[in-house]
């Protein structure tokens, strides 16, 4: 048919047009009529990728959490045993499973308490420039390379680096020296102390907390505020009984990324803090220079099972549509 | 003359819920034909099978005595006007119109005049370098008309096409659509929940409910002689009268439709019934009133008295304009 | 327009969410700084003075040179693979309902959710069972592994924005999938795609913790800085590396932010 005469005149075409030819219209006939097909089409790449390749790595490593290793000739033992698993029980293990679980608890709601006002500043008050302005603030800091960040913070806990001048020059010196003095938190200086593991993992991981809770902030409508306000509530309530509720399924998706970050990072403790291990740590350790693969893949269980627990908890409390 | 679409015996099920189950239908070439139904009756769904985004579960479709089962959408000639009109939203008003003419293949400059023509037939002359989100609502709903239309299809299908406008528009729009649809010729199949409108502008009507088609008819037919107790309650708010009482009247025990507006008020010899309310309509006032343990409704013009709330009346009405419904129970 | 626009915050609430700000961007605006420093043996604050001479000593490294060069090559395949790989899924799982949707979507964000250092053992042990060699390959496998995430998450974001009725109406107008994929679904996606290529560019581009176990004796940027970081020998040319990294990520970041500023969000919290 031709559609060079008039739109106006009547339709005199065919109802059915001929096939269009070609492999792509034949193609395209059978993806109609079978939509299951381009389907398959469509998944088989990426599943064949991350089942291969990701799924199987990660498989291969799991089985071998339940190898153990010789004591004495070093070699890897495979029957399958939890006498690895055991070994994670010991109380030097122990600790760097406690150490790193407490500092990942730490560290979210260090992150939760500083990441709230931004938030809360960006989804209530900010607008127009401001509020991209507030976006693309987060989303720099987000972003920008992980390995600089820890080097600024290198450069900023030295000894005779930008914070100790900082505190020189207000003449507070004598209390970051009491608080370097206090056991356990502090150290010789700040970058080989817990507070400054601390302060990078918070730093680090910030953004990630920010973002979460700003677009949980997003769907609070102003009028909720204003409603709670109009039935007497003082601000302070209002936070308490309307705002902060409504935030949660944000504040829970922000510490997934916090808490799993910190559980499996070996690189900033590595770099900024006192010589204790963490179980990233722990983990390059044993697969580095222990050769220790079965109890390295144990080790890896461990904030596996974690995150299991923790995601099965945040899905109930409704945090992932907050992502 | 010809039919443009037929169906027999056809049901598309998805999983457990029959959206369309065992229809029969045919529609005749350059009818005004409109699906009417309350969301869920399973009409969009029928005419997703016309266009060939649904396959059917059983059953057979032929466009233009052409079994259809085997022919995806680009390849058949009916075109239709979404919803939400679907615009493309990377493009201007002239390339939407022009984009079934630019897949067939037709140069730059043909396929644009022809576009601008479409436009003019919608009235809407030298939008064509504006982009969808620049227009109203009730413009973008001409450029979709526009778009279908410059393709010349057999059969147009409209899926809701004023249900997004308000409602000086859509009156509007329903007399321009009629208007067209008389100077085209082109079959137009409509798919619409809004009684008012399927029966100012279709020849004829399908009424679905569950899957299924309850009564086709004219408009007249539809709203004057519905077969069904959801007909009557469907279309133009009929009362429904119980067979008991159809039983003293005229011996059998059916359910019978009554409109309000047949219903008068006399000083004797009707049926006792007593007023329960009114609403002023403008035109008219619909008073509410208890007849028996029946609830029905009677339309009055706004220059009559309206009946005091609780008054006892009388009401009659002419025997022609009770009309028995086939379903008995 | 939400009514409380125009009021303002309370003073407490602006500072908190001011020091906030701050305290995420002044430590690397120091950087800049350093990079600059005439001190070259301590980490001293204030710097004693200022110079341009380590610009022109880390011009002339070619072991900079190198681990630019691979990090780049690497952050461009992982891009492209992760691109098709992403856009693949993200098409399948937001266009059709089927069994297994879930699934797909947590196999997609696992490599992200799961911390790095389980995708990067868990890789190095499987190239040792398998016999792989170290070499550019392994790294991009590795990185385009969790790179896909990032493009799915624009891509999924997209095409749940982009109405489903679109397709429909192309193939009503007589368009086949082909001709309406190229002319409609690619013109719809195709920001969203170049704003997820961007980002898993700068992903790539950045990535020291599975790199450090699929790398072998290859020095991608970042590493050759982790090894710095861990046994500093020559401060002054990381200083100027560190602050060349922060420049080359921070474009293709903003690139995708304009790419996608209308309405959808860039799927940041996807890292």
């Amino acid at each position: 048919m031709t559609a060079a005469s008039p739109v106006t005149e009547p339709a005199q075409g065919t109802a059915i047009l001929p096939g269009q030819g070609g492999w792509t219209g034949s193609l395209s006939d059978r993806f109609w009529r079978n939509p299951k097909l381009l389907l398959i089409l469509m998944l088989t790449p990426p599943v064949l990728w991350l089942g291969i390749i990701y799924l199987g790595s990660l498989f291969a490593l799991l089985a071998q959490s339940f190898f153990s290793i010789d004591e004495f000739s070093g070699m890897v033992q495979y029957e399958l045993t939890l006498k690895t698993y055991g070994e994670l029980f010991r109380p030097a293990n122990l600790d760097i499973i406690i150490r790193t679980v407490s500092m990942a608890a730490i560290v979210t709601v260090a992150a939760a308490c500083v990441a709230f006002p931004i938030a809360y500043f960006a989804a209530r008050y900010a607008r127009g420039k401001w509020k991209a302005l507030f976006y693309i603030g987060v989303m720099l800091p987000l972003w920008s390379s992980y390995l600089v960040k820890v080097y600024a913070w290198k450069l900023i806990l030295a000894k005779e680096g930008i914070l100790t001048w900082i505190f020189a020059k207000l003449h507070l010196t004598w209390l970051l020296e009491a608080w370097l003095a206090i056991p356990i938190i502090g150290g010789y200086s700040l970058s080989v102390s817990y507070t400054g593991t601390f302060l990078v993992f918070l730093y680090v991981w910030l953004p990630f907390m920010v973002l979460p809770v700003q677009a949980a902030l997003e769907r609070v409508p102003g009028s909720y505020i204003e409603a709670s306000g109009d039935l007497g509530a003082t601000p302070g309530q209002t936070f308490r009984h309307v705002i902060f509720p409504l935030a949660l399924p944000g504040i829970v998706a922000g510490s997934i990324f916090t808490f799993s970050l910190t559980l499996g990072d070996y690189i900033i403790p590595q770099i900024v803090g006192s010589s204790r291990l963490f179980i990233g740590q722990a983990v390059y350790a044993q697969q580095g220079t222990a050769g220790n693969i079965p109890l390295a893949a144990a080790f890896t269980v461990v904030p596996i099972v974690i995150m299991g627990f923790y995601l099965w908890g945040a899905k109930r409390m409704g945090a992932f549509d907050a992502i | 003359m010809t039919t443009a679409v037929s169906f027999s015996r056809v049901s598309r099920h998805f999983g457990a819920v029959r959206a369309v189950d065992d229809v029969d239908l045919s529609i005749a070439e350059g009818e005004f034909f409109a699906m009417l139904g309350p969301s869920g009756s399973g009409k969009t769904t029928c005419l997703r099978l016309i266009a060939g985004f649904e396959q059917p579960t059983s059953g057979h479709i032929e466009i233009f005595g052409t079994k259809v089962e085997n022919v995806p959408p680009y390849r058949r000639n009916v075109n239709t006007v979404f919803q939400d009109y679907a615009l493309f939203p990377h493009m201007n008003i002239i390339d939407n119109v022009a984009y079934g003419l630019m897949i067939q293949g037709m140069g730059k400059a043909e396929r644009h005049k022809a576009a601008n023509e479409a436009l003019e037939l919608v009235a809407l002359p030298g939008y064509g370098d504006r982009r969808p989100g620049q227009l109203s609502g009730g413009q973008r709903q001409r450029v979709a008309l526009a778009r279908a239309l410059v393709n010349k299809p057999r059969v147009l299908l409209l899926d809701e096409p004023l249900g997004a406008l308000d409602l000086k528009l859509r009156e509007q729009m329903q007399d321009e659509l009629k208007t067209l649809q008389r100077k085209l010729g082109i079959t137009f199949v409509f798919v619409t929940h809004d009684q008012g409108e399927a029966l100012s502008m279709a020849d004829r009507v399908a009424v679905f409910n569950d899957g299924k088609i309850q009564q086709v008819g004219s408009p007249q037919d539809i709203y004057q002689r519905p077969q069904s107790r959801f007909v009557a309650d469907f279309v133009g708010s009929s009362n429904v009268l119980e067979p008991d009482f159809v039983k003293q009247l005229t011996g059998k025990a059916t359910y019978a439709s009554l409109r309000p507006e047949a219903i008068r008020f006399v000083q004797s010899d009707g049926h006792a019934a007593t007023v329960t309310g009114s609403s002023y309509l403008g035109g008219t006032t619909r008073v509410g009133l208890a007849l028996g343990d029946m609830r029905i409704n009677a339309l009055i013009a706004a220059d009559q008295v309206v009946p005091q709330n609780g008054a006892a009346v009388q009401i009659s009405w002419q025997e022609s304009e009770l009309h028995l419904m086939e379903d008995a129970q | 327009m939400r009514s409380d626009g125009k009021q303002s915050a309370p003073f407490a609430l602006k500072a908190a969410a001011g020091l906030g700000l701050a305290f995420m961007h002044l430590p690397i605006a120091l950087i800049f700084v350093y990079a600059f420093t005439t001190e070259d043996k301590s980490y001293q604050w204030p710097p004693p003075g200022f110079t341009l001479k380590w610009l022109e000593v880390t011009w002339n490294r070619p072991d900079v040179w190198d681990a630019l060069k691979l990090s780049l090559q690497v952050a461009t395949i992982s891009t492209v693979i992760a691109m098709v790989l992403g856009t693949l899924c993200a098409a399948a799982v937001s266009r059709t309902k089927f069994f297994g949707r879930e699934t797909i979507s947590l196999l997609v964000i696992l490599p992200i959710a799961l911390p790095g250092i389980i995708t990067g053992i868990a890789l190095r042990s499987a190239f040792s069972i398998a016999d792989i060699p170290f070499s550019i390959w392994t790294i991009i496998l590795g990185h385009a592994t969790f790179c896909v995430v990032v493009v799915y998450n624009n891509a999924v974001a997209r095409f749940r924005r982009t109405s489903g009725s679109l397709v429909e109406a192309s193939m009503d107008l007589g368009a086949n999938s082909f001709q309406t994929f190229r002319h409609v679904i690619l013109p719809n996606i195709g920001t969203a795609l170049l704003a997820g290529g961007m980002l898993a560019f700068a992903l790539s581009f950045d990535e020291v913790i599975v790199t450090t176990f699929t790398a072998g004796q290859q020095s991608t940027l970042p590493i050759w800085m982790l090894e710095e970081l861990v046994r500093p020998r020559q401060r002054p040319v990381t200083n100027v590396v560190a602050m060349v990294v922060v420049l080359v990520t921070v474009l293709p970041i903003l690139a995708a932010y304009y790419l996608t500023r209308d309405g959808d969000q860039v799927a940041g919290s996807g890292k």
